[in-house]
């Protein structure tokens, strides 16, 4: 470290700092200020708070998915792993899986796709200042409106009559066709959900040092070669957090499916959602409703595993 | 001598070809710009335009955007309709009376994560990082199950507490990471002086930490806003019901009165876009600092 008198005296300079606050800093410190407990105050509303609403409603769905029928039931009995195997025998079930595994899958990379096409258009240095924050606002709109305002808007714009149908010179019945409603309700997801991802994705990209880009020029790299190997290099870790949120918020989607097809026809666009909720307010099944929200939420801590671990391995 | 021309005579075509290939750039990134603006925007535009249309041009053929009969009818209708302006009321009542309750309890909590070391500090951590995982329909059923038990079902506090579950975890996450970018020096310096706490945090972080909050704010507000599943279950009355259920009930009637269904929808996300549009800088900031580089 201490090699030529130069850096000795510039070491000399932040160096000094330290030793003045050395003293203030560790145990010492910590005894002056407050009491051991304080932090556990601050801690306290939020942590009753979360035993209230998440870990004793956890519990008690768990319980129910082990009871032949609960809160329209006085007394529940104890059946194990009855409804576990009745649920997970329903054909419905097979089918909303599969429709929520099309569902989840063809958003998140269409969402990782638009948003990242959006923000690199957005990016651009091309464009003035000015439109880009037009632009920027446009590109946002889908979504600050709510699932009940999309379903709405959407079963406007393809109902048979609808400007869709003419824009596309069509006369198809878009959200109760069979064939059609899985791919129609996907698209309305993709249209409602891509901002996020592009929201992320415009931060990633400007926090990306213009140097890296000059360095790849100086040695010739293409436009091409540029987003490969700096672009897509420096946004993975956004797109790595942004995709596992996205498979989660999305795979749990209900309101934008209920408003629109309500499962339907014939269960092509039934969800693990609507599957549940059906079970439970619907049928009043509500331990075998309780069987199958259990099982989502199984399903969901596989995602949540690899999202703590990522977010953890990037502080 | 001739390896020298032939340099420059190339470095002049490279560079007349690099301009022509800016400009080209340029239109490709505009257009693409466009198209984009198009799919985003179009059904937004095509949805204000059918607010003032009568219901019978809804589905013209062909469709127009502006129609001879623009007026503000099926506004006027849902702004005097006291059942309809309840729906405003109840969601009011509710996501502003959430985003405060969240704002106080996260940013205690935010406090505690960011400025002390405690145990059990992790394992809470991880909890309120994997709780944005848990889906709602889980806690549905034992939530619907809680509420009737507590006398809670139908109520305002009983929609106020259920959607404090969802804002919580990201108003923590994002506040605590708006705290740490401040530098710990500002608040331990009044500690030190013999100050609590508790002076430290509300006279010195919180109100450095304005921009911060808004953000935070401003998206529980959202959340709570635009909640669905939670409203149209655990409510049961018409006079309890909130703007997204509201809308639901409009679609659910015999004769679709689309232009009716359009003007609410719009009214319901007015609050919304006017918070987005004011403090879009400190939400977008506050937003991707707290999502991304927490």
């Amino acid at each position: 470290m201490i090699t030529t008198p130069t850096t000795l005296t510039e070491s000399a300079e932040p160096s000094a700092p330290p030793p003045t606050r050395t003293p203030t800093q560790g145990p010492a410190r910590r005894r002056r200020l407050g009491h051991p407990g304080e932090p556990y105050a601050f801690i306290a509303p939020t942590a009753v708070l979360m035993l209230v609403l998440m870990i004793v409603p956890i519990v008690l769905v768990i319980g129910y998915s082990f009871m032949d029928n609960v809160i329209t039931k006085k007394n529940p009995e104890f059946v194990g792993v009855e409804n576990f195997v009745e649920v997970l025998t329903d054909g419905v079930f097979a089918t909303a899986l599969g429709n929520t595994l099309f569902f989840t899958i063809v958003s998140v990379v269409a969402h990782l796709l638009l948003g990242l096409g959006f923000s690199m258009l957005l990016n651009s240095p091309l464009i003035s200042r000015a439109s880009r924050a037009v632009f920027r606002v446009i590109y946002i709109l889908p979504w600050l409106f709510t699932a009940a305002v999309i379903a709405v808007l959407w079963r406007m714009l393809l109902n048979p009559n609808g400007v869709v149908n003419y824009l596309l010179s069509s006369d198809v019945e878009w959200l109760s066709s069979p064939s059609l409603a899985l791919g129609a309700v996907t698209f309305i997801n993709i249209w409602a959900g891509y901002p996020f991802f592009m929201i992320s994705l415009l931060a990633g990209l400007q926090g990306i040092p213009a140097d890296l880009y000059e360095a790849a020029t100086v040695d010739g790299a293409n436009g091409w070669q540029r987003f490969r190997n700096v672009t897509l290099p420096q946004l993975r870790p956004i797109i790595i957090s942004m995709t596992l949120l996205d498979l989660i918020w999305t795979s749990q989607q209900f309101a934008l499916i209920w408003m629109t097809t309500g499962g339907g026809p014939i269960h092509v666009t039934e969800m693990l959602s609507t599957f549940t909720y059906k079970l439970a307010f619907s049928r009043y099944e509500f331990a075998l409703a309780s069987t199958s929200a259990v099982i989502i939420l199984l399903l969901s801590m596989v995602l949540a595993f690899f999202y703590v671990r990522h977010q953890r391995a990037r502080d | 001598m001739t390896t020298s021309t032939s340099t420059s005579t190339s470095s002049i075509t490279t560079a007349g070809s690099r301009a022509r290939q800016r400009m080209t750039m340029k239109v490709l990134v505009l257009l693409g710009l466009l198209a984009g603006a198009a799919f985003a925007g179009f059904p937004v535009l095509w949805m204000l335009a059918s607010s003032f249309k009568s219901n019978t041009e809804i589905f013209e053929y062909p469709p127009r955007l502006v129609t001879e009969s623009f007026s503000f009818d099926a506004y006027v209708t849902i702004l005097t309709d006291p059942e309809k302006v309840r729906f405003f009321v109840n969601s009011y009542v509710v996501s502003l009376s959430v985003t405060a309750l969240t704002l106080v309890v996260a940013i205690l909590a935010a406090y505690a994560f960011s400025r002390f070391e405690f145990r059990f500090k992790r394992p809470l951590n991880m909890i309120i990082v994997s709780v944005q995982a848990v889906p709602p329909i889980t806690l549905l059923i034992p939530y619907f199950g809680l509420m009737v038990t507590l006398g809670l079902y139908n109520t305002y506090p009983g929609l106020i507490l259920t959607y404090m579950v969802f804002t919580l975890p990201y108003a923590i996450i994002m506040m605590t990471g708006y705290f740490n970018t401040l530098p710990r020096e500002l608040d331990e310096a009044v500690r030190v002086d013999g100050a609590g706490s508790m002076t430290a945090l509300w006279r010195i972080l919180v109100p450095i930490s304005v921009p911060g909050i808004v953000s935070v704010g401003v998206y529980t507000f959202m959340i709570a806003w635009n909640e669905y599943l939670f409203a149209l279950t655990l409510t049961k009355t018409q006079d309890m019901r909130t703007v997204p259920i509201g809308i639901q009930l409009l679609m659910g009637q015999h004769s679709y009165e689309w232009n009716e269904m359009m003007a609410m929808s719009i009214l319901g996300s007015v609050p919304v876009l006017i918070l987005f549009l004011f403090f879009q800088r400190y939400f977008i900031g506050g937003l991707t600092s707290g999502s991304v580089k927490s």
